[in-house]
């Protein structure tokens, strides 16, 4: 069956921001598609949000709508577009619930579009639970007991008939949202009711828990034709009991024996028949009693999934491209196997190796939140690592974490209360394990606090154990070569042997047990690879391909996490294709599989290792590349510029030195002295006591933070004294008079009030800058940039400011010896400019400022990294910016994740929180807001009530925002304070009482949905009051809080404009044109 | 553990640590690249005079039960590991595989760059290899040298039974099998019997009278291990009971029929062992993904006035197969072609009640996606169908 010949045009739906449960998975995913389309010669039309992604770059697909997914911006976009086909399985949950609205609402046919790739049939099959358990029953596939409830008191009927402890799961949702094990009766009802507002169709099931299970997930691919492939078997190393996506996992599977896996590979393709999927990827996951074998079906997705990205990854097997092809028709016998070349793509890989995923956690953004796993996903990146056994892969995806492999006291517990502790599972869970193990806990006792299988509860402790009798030896040959086959890193080396790691290397070295390379081949050997696509280990037999000249190598960002996001990923990816392009051999290492830098044909050869020094100096030794790019993948590589400089690896563009200067507080500082540029106001301090002085000096407000930081880990805005030594308790962890932080100092800075934060983006070759973008932020100095929404081109800066923006930043580039890319953060008051931070790398906004501007960033500071000059570049015709782009302004809004972390206050400051951004483009600013509003799930009201709630310092500013509101027609509530204050000035507001005093209880309003719109500023960060409850409150019942006042301005703003204008849908190829 | 050493025949070393069984073993390596079910391989009379080089780098892992056997006791000449588990984990095993290896005395070794040793075979065919601890490089490699080809030897009469037995059928008896045991599995036994066979098992040199004094509804040609063209007994006692009763083979006892066919067989450059090798169905284009374990294969152009095509580009295709040929028992159809080489997996005979693939249907381990194939041979016994496993 080959390709369909009456399709000519597919419309794609992305996935839109990155959110916890849905990252960059569909970046890669819906690339990998985009591309195989294209090349089939269909005519590809995309939908997403999100600006950070390479599926959005505008040669991509032949339409790119950065358009809000909702069912009618999508509806729009087909209406003018008419595409023959959409294609909605590459898209995550996002792109299957919009298509799935849109069928319901009958819009699909009305526009006369066919559905590719998946059924609704097969859709509602798979995400109604009632039905699926009723078609698995009807196969003869076992699911656990259980009901379908859609009210409390129905929930505890079925609770009486399951028994307890039972599992929660609401239908349609993603990420385990609402899902949870509940215990006993006591907790059913408030479960229930989270469960059913989860839910968008209010429907919950209520099922018999299988907590402690093994838990196992198979890939499948189907054809239209019949056939079913397993790409991939996955064992959680975590049992059932703790989401997938939080779990630790495994490939391919390590404890089922060949009659248990075929049975259960027989069950996964009997599922995705019964269930009606036409073609494409699912995947199905079980649950396995460890006592009996007896094997449930759980769940299964009729789409690409993030485990497909990880399968894909894992076993060189392209499900989404395959997906695609399958869509449009195709077999699996006639599409070829692109690493062997020579063998079709109907076959199931078969790995010599073993893959372990680790989720990454950032549960450090969120303090109020308790790191317990559960049913719902709480991670926010993953790492995945390859190694030719279980601990070599455990131990490389453990360090590619970057989060250190020490848990704080577990060394001072005793024994028993450690292996206790096991048993919770937390985020540090696995390393409390090893900790346990160390200290002679038993495999036995572990597999019963945990039970984690004694399988790889025995290859954890074989590694405590040849660390144990390595350490007992000294330094040797055999003891180096048995602790380097089983994955033991050099750092860890260098603890047992009271070396350091330079030392350890050295040794090795000199005995000759040096990394060796091995191939992802999806065959186990058996046929020859194409594809160079490697991972680390210690064997006999390389199989690298020597040294060539040109090699370029790429430092990737590894896991994504909360300030270091697929932003980056994107500027790796841009610098991989400007390599090629310009006749160089881009090498990239990576160890995330959610991403398209770890796509095996984005660069010349691909190493999927940690970004740790060891692991990235083992591949520079073997691919001797002319030069390494550290600036464009964040942090990760960063950290690494100056040791990989010290050991005479030639790093491009900017040096380790200069960055350092840029980083280093104190150098920085005297460098702006030096040039006159001006910094706010600032001190440093390493006790409470010089904290004060400094404050004293300076004024508050002030902003505090540790040096060294990103993404604002520790910062704050504190508004008394009082609050600064609690900030400083907070962050040693020690009383205020015992507080020493010499070795650590605190930074303090003039916080400027009412400020306008302006972050801007620039490539420097040496002689000539260029300016990418000016971005102006909507929220207040303060608030942290990721976190912040911000415009381009800039709205309210003067002249004179923005000369002067441009004229630091040249002054900054230079003096720093920038080459290559340069980020600040400017404060503007009228025409003040001061300088805030500067960052000579990357920033999150490259991919934002690209699609803004239309001009490649990372592709140009690639080129100027590796020696071309702006001018030879504008030579050769590269677009270069004009950075007060006319005829549409870009909007970016960050996303972040409150929902998953309840217990926190929604408050935004210095610190960052958000996982995803979204862009809206328009005509005017407003409709730009609204529709990337409406892109981060915000659906602003048009008409109602909004109740404002407003700290003191924000009335005078708050006013204007109230007066919007009035004018355009709605009601406005509001505290006692902030009502006088707003009558006195001719807005009539309404008061209420205080929180849990009276009738008019704001919080009982909102929770009565009462009130459409909440504006609330905090008093500030020790407020656990009111505001809290009230902003708790809204977040609840999903009502949009807005808690800043500029934040409040704008979306008054977006009211100016006619709701309409966000249905006007335009391409990205068209606003350019 | 002991350090040990594997020596191909063309000298290259292998360094790890003895798991198994003592002293020094001789074999032709082979590498299989299922990611379970090391207990069926070890046991698979198939794997008589090789050592099996698992590609999945952890074994042993769920432990061994009874219950897996395919053979009666150890057959492969050894065994080689990347990483030998320590414990036996799941809830079926009742021993450990490193213990099971040696009370066999079965000679295995783990910690093998086994990812070396499969690309050296696969570079350079599947060649003879000794291994073993307490000896030296050059013995092994002499060892591995004096070691006589898989070409031209008869593997079967070491792994047939002595005497023929019978397996009762699960149920109600439908109909009644004789099945040549070249080294049977006990899978494919099973599989018969859960359709309702009565199973008579025989060994290899069994002759046509006796076959036919059982009174059998249909004959079985089992999977066995080695070259095919030595076993011209079997080889004529097949080809004088075509035609007489409905015959079923699988690898080994496909080989075998082709060779009554008049068709000749031929060394594949390194077999294919595995778990996960697609096989076309030619009636309808259908795709199983099969279990295989053979280094021999039956060419069908043999039989064909015309020559094969030359290999072209791209992924092999139905022209590499002749469609039919003409046999001294008719028409031969090529029913089933293997997607990564093209190789022929299975035939028929168009006027006469026979069949055969060169894979496992009854899997074992592998994929159960084939096992209709038992159902077929129900049929063509004319006892249609029934529930099948």
């Amino acid at each position: 069956m080959p390709r369909r010949d009456d399709l000519h045009s597919i419309l794609l739906i992305g996935s839109g921001p990155i959110v916890v449960g849905q990252a960059s998975e569909f970046d890669y995913s819906g690339t990998q598609a985009i591309k195989a389309l294209r090349a089939h010669g269909f005519r590809v039309i995309l939908v997403n949000s999100n600006p950070a992604t390479i599926m959005t770059d505008p040669d991509l697909a032949d339409a790119t709508y950065i358009e809000p997914i909702t069912p009618e911006v999508v509806a729009a976009i087909i209406a003018r577009e008419r595409p023959d086909a959409l294609l909605p399985t590459l898209g995550g949950q996002t792109a299957l619930n919009v298509t799935a609205e849109l069928h319901r609402s009958g819009e699909l046919e009305r526009l006369g579009v066919e559905v590719i790739g998946a059924s609704f049939d097969a859709i509602e099959a798979a995400e109604d639970r009632g039905r699926f358990r009723e078609l698995m029953e009807s196969v003869g596939l076992e699911c656990p007991p259980s009901r379908v409830v859609r009210s409390i008191e129905d929930a505890r009927l079925a609770a009486d008939e399951v028994g307890f402890p039972l599992m929660l799961r609401p239908s349609y949702t993603l990420g385990g949202g609402g899902t949870g094990i509940v215990t006993d009766a006591a907790t059913l009802d408030r479960a229930v009711a989270l469960g059913l507002a989860a839910s968008p169709v209010g429907e919950v099931l209520v099922e018999a828990s299988v907590v402690g299970w093994k838990e196992f997930e198979l890939e499948v691919m189907r054809d239209g034709a019949g056939n079913a492939v397993i790409v991939c078997s996955i064992e959680n190393v975590d049992p059932m009991g703790v989401h997938t996506g939080d779990s630790v996992t495994v490939a391919p599977a390590m404890t089922l024996s060949d009659p248990e896996y075929q049975e259960m590979r027989t069950d996964a393709i009997r599922c995705l028949e019964a269930v009606g999927v036409q073609t494409g990827g699912s995947n199905v996951q079980f649950a396995v009693d460890p006592v009996t074998g007896r094997r449930l079906v759980i769940e299964m997705n009729p789409r690409v999934s993030r485990s497909s990205a990880l399968a894909s990854k894992a076993t060189g097997f392209p499900i989404a491209k395959i997906a695609a092809l399958l869509a449009v028709g195709f077999t699996l016998d006639e599409i070829a196997n692109d690493i062997t070349g020579k063998t079709p793509a109907s076959f199931e890989p078969a790995l010599d190796y073993v893959v372990v995923k680790f989720p990454r956690f950032d549960f450090a953004k969120f303090p109020d939140t308790d790191d317990a796993l559960g049913t719902s996903m709480k991670s926010v990146g993953e790492v995945m690592a390859i190694g030719r056994t279980f601990p070599e892969a455990l131990q490389k995806a453990m360090r590619s974490l970057e989060i250190g492999d020490r848990v704080d006291g577990v060394d001072e517990v005793g024994l028993a209360e450690l292996v206790a502790s096991c048993a919770l599972p937390r985020s540090d869970r696995l390393l409390r394990v090893a900790a346990a193990l160390r200290r002679g806990a038993t495999v036995a006792e572990l597999a019963e606090a945990t039970a984690i299988d004694p399988w790889f509860l025995d290859q954890m402790s074989l590694v405590e154990e040849v660390a144990h009798q390595v350490e007992g030896e000294g330094p040797s040959a055999d003891g180096a070569r048995a602790a380097k086959r089983l994955g033991i890193s050099d750092a860890r080396l260098a603890g047992l042997w009271s070396l350091t790691e330079a030392e350890v290397r050295a040794r090795r070295a000199g005995w000759g047990i040096e990394a060796t390379f091995k191939t992802v081949d999806t065959c186990a050997a058996e046929f020859e690879a194409l594809t160079p696509y490697f991972y680390s280990t210690f064997e006999d037999e390389d199989e690298a391909a020597p040294p060539s000249p040109g090699t370029v190598v790429v430092l990737g960002s590894g896991p994504n996490r909360i300030g270091q996001g697929v932003e980056f990923d994107y500027c790796c990816v841009h610098a991989c294709f400007a390599l090629h392009e310009a006749g160089y051999k881009p090498v990239m290492i990576n160890c995330n599989p959610e991403t398209v830098s770890t796509d095996y044909d984005t660069s010349d050869r691909l190493y999927f290792e940690p970004l740790e020094f060891e692991n990235v100096m083992a591949v520079i030794e073997r691919e001797r590349p002319e030069a390494v790019i550290v600036q464009l993948g964040g942090q990760t590589p960063l950290r690494l510029a100056r040791a990989l400089a010290e050991a005479g690896v030639p790093i491009a563009g900017t040096s380790a030195d200069a960055i350092d200067a840029a980083e280093d507080r104190r150098r920085f500082s005297a460098l702006c002295r030096e040039i006159g540029v001006p910094q706010p106001p600032h001190g440093e301090a390493t006790s409470v006591r010089e904290a004060e002085e400094v404050a004293d000096q300076i004024g508050f407000p002030v902003l505090v933070r540790p040096s060294y930081v990103l993404g604002g880990r520790g910062m704050r805005v504190v508004y008394t004294l009082d609050e600064l030594i609690e900030y400083l308790r907070g962050l040693y962890g020690a009383a205020p008079s015992e507080v020493d932080a010499s070795g650590a100092p605190v930074a303090i800075d003039r916080f400027l009030e009412g400020a306008v934060e302006v972050d801007v983006d620039a490539l420097f070759d040496g002689a000539e800058l260029v300016i990418g973008g000016i971005m102006e932020h909507v929220e207040e100095a303060g608030v942290h940039s990721g976190d912040s929404a911000c415009v381009i081109p800039s709205q309210t800066l003067s002249e004179e400011a923005r000369k002067l923006v441009i004229r630091y930043t040249d002054a900054l580039a230079q003096a720093i010896g920038v080459r290559g890319l340069l980020n600040i953060q400017f404060a503007v008051r009228g025409d003040d400019v001061v300088v805030l931070e500067a960052n000579p790398r990357a920033s999150r906004t490259i991919p934002f400022v690209s699609k803004a501007t239309g001009v490649p960033l990372a592709k140009l500071a690639t080129r100027v990294m590796m020696g071309e000059s702006i001018q030879s570049l504008r030579d050769a015709g590269f677009p270069l910016p004009d950075d007060q782009v006319a005829g549409f302004v870009s909007v970016k809004v960050a996303v972040i994740p409150w929902p998953k972390f309840p217990e926190q206050d929604i408050v935004l400051g210095p610190e960052m929180r958000a996982t995803g951004e979204v862009m809206g483009i328009a005509a005017d600013l407003g409709t730009a807001y609204a529709k990337a509003l409406l892109g981060a799930g915000v659906r602003l009201p048009e008409k109602g009530t909004v109740f404002f709630s407003l700290a003191d310092r924000d009335k005078e500013a708050g006013l204007e925002v109230a007066r919007i509101f009035a004018r355009r027609g709605f009601r406005l509530l509001a505290t006692a304070g902030t009502a006088s204050f707003l009558a006195e000035r001719g807005v009539p507001a309404a008061h209420v009482d205080k929180v849990g005093e009276g009738p008019w209880d704001p919080v009982t309003l909102i929770q009565e949905g009462k009130v459409d719109l909440v504006v609330n500023t905090p008093l500030g960060r020790r407020a656990r009051g009111d505001g809290r409850m009230i902003r708790a409150a809204a977040q609840a019942g999903a009502i949009p809080c807005i808690t800043t006042v500029r934040g409040g301005l704008a979306v008054a703003r977006t009211l100016e404009g006619a709701a309409a204008d966000v249905l006007q849908v335009k391409s990205l190829q068209e606003w350019r044109a | 553990m002991r350090r040990a050493l594997l020596v191909t025949a063309d000298g290259a070393e292998f360094r790890g640590m003895a798991v198994g069984a003592e002293g020094v073993t001789v074999g032709e390596a082979v590498f299989n690249t299922a990611m379970a079910g090391y207990q069926e391989v070890v046991t698979d009379p198939s794997y008589t005079g090789q050592i099996v080089v698992m590609t999945a780098p952890h074994i042993g892992n769920y432990g061994v039960t009874p219950a897996d056997d395919q053979g009666r006791g150890l057959h492969c000449a050894g065994l080689v590991v990347r990483s030998m588990s320590r414990i036996a984990s799941g809830p079926r095993a009742t021993g450990r595989l490193d213990e099971y290896l040696t009370d066999a005395g079965v000679v295995a070794l783990a910690e093998i760059d086994t990812r070396r040793l499969t690309r050296h075979v696969r570079e350079r065919g599947a060649m003879p290899a000794a291994m073993g601890s307490d000896v030296d490089a050059a013995e092994l490699r002499e060892l591995a040298r004096s070691s006589p080809d898989m070409a031209g030897r008869d593997l079967v009469s070491a792994v047939t039974t002595s005497k023929a037995y019978f397996v009762p059928p699960v149920g109600e008896r439908r109909a009644t099998v004789a099945a040549f045991d070249f080294g049977i599995k006990r899978a494919i036994v099973d599989q018969l019997a859960l359709r309702g066979c009565g199973v008579h098992v025989v060994p290899a040199g069994t002759t046509p009278e006796d076959i036919m004094a059982i009174g059998p509804d249909g004959v079985f040609l089992s999977n066995g291990p080695g070259d095919p063209e030595p076993l011209v007994g079997p080889i004529a006692t097949v080809a004088a009971l075509m035609g007489k009763v409905p015959m079923f083979g699988i690898c080994l006892g496909h080989q075998i029929m082709g060779l009554a066919l008049g068709a000749s067989t031929y060394k594949l450059p390194f077999g294919h062992h595995g778990a996960n090798h697609p096989v076309r169905r030619l009636v309808d284009g259908g795709i199983e993904i099969t279990s295989q374990n053979h280094g021999f294969a039956v060419d069908l152009w043999s039989l064909s006035s015309k020559s094969p095509p030359r290999p072209s580009d791209g992924l092999p295709g139905p022209d590499r197969l002749p469609g039919s040929v003409t046999s001294r028992f008719g028409e031969v159809v090529a029913t089933h072609q293997n997607l990564n080489d093209g190789t022929l997996e299975g035939f028929r005979c168009r006027e006469l009640p026979a069949f055969s693939v060169q894979y496992h249907p009854e899997a074992a381990p592998g994929p159960h996606d084939a096992r209709g194939l038992f159902d077929r041979f129900m049929e063509l016994m004319g006892v249609g169908h029934a529930a099948s496993g």
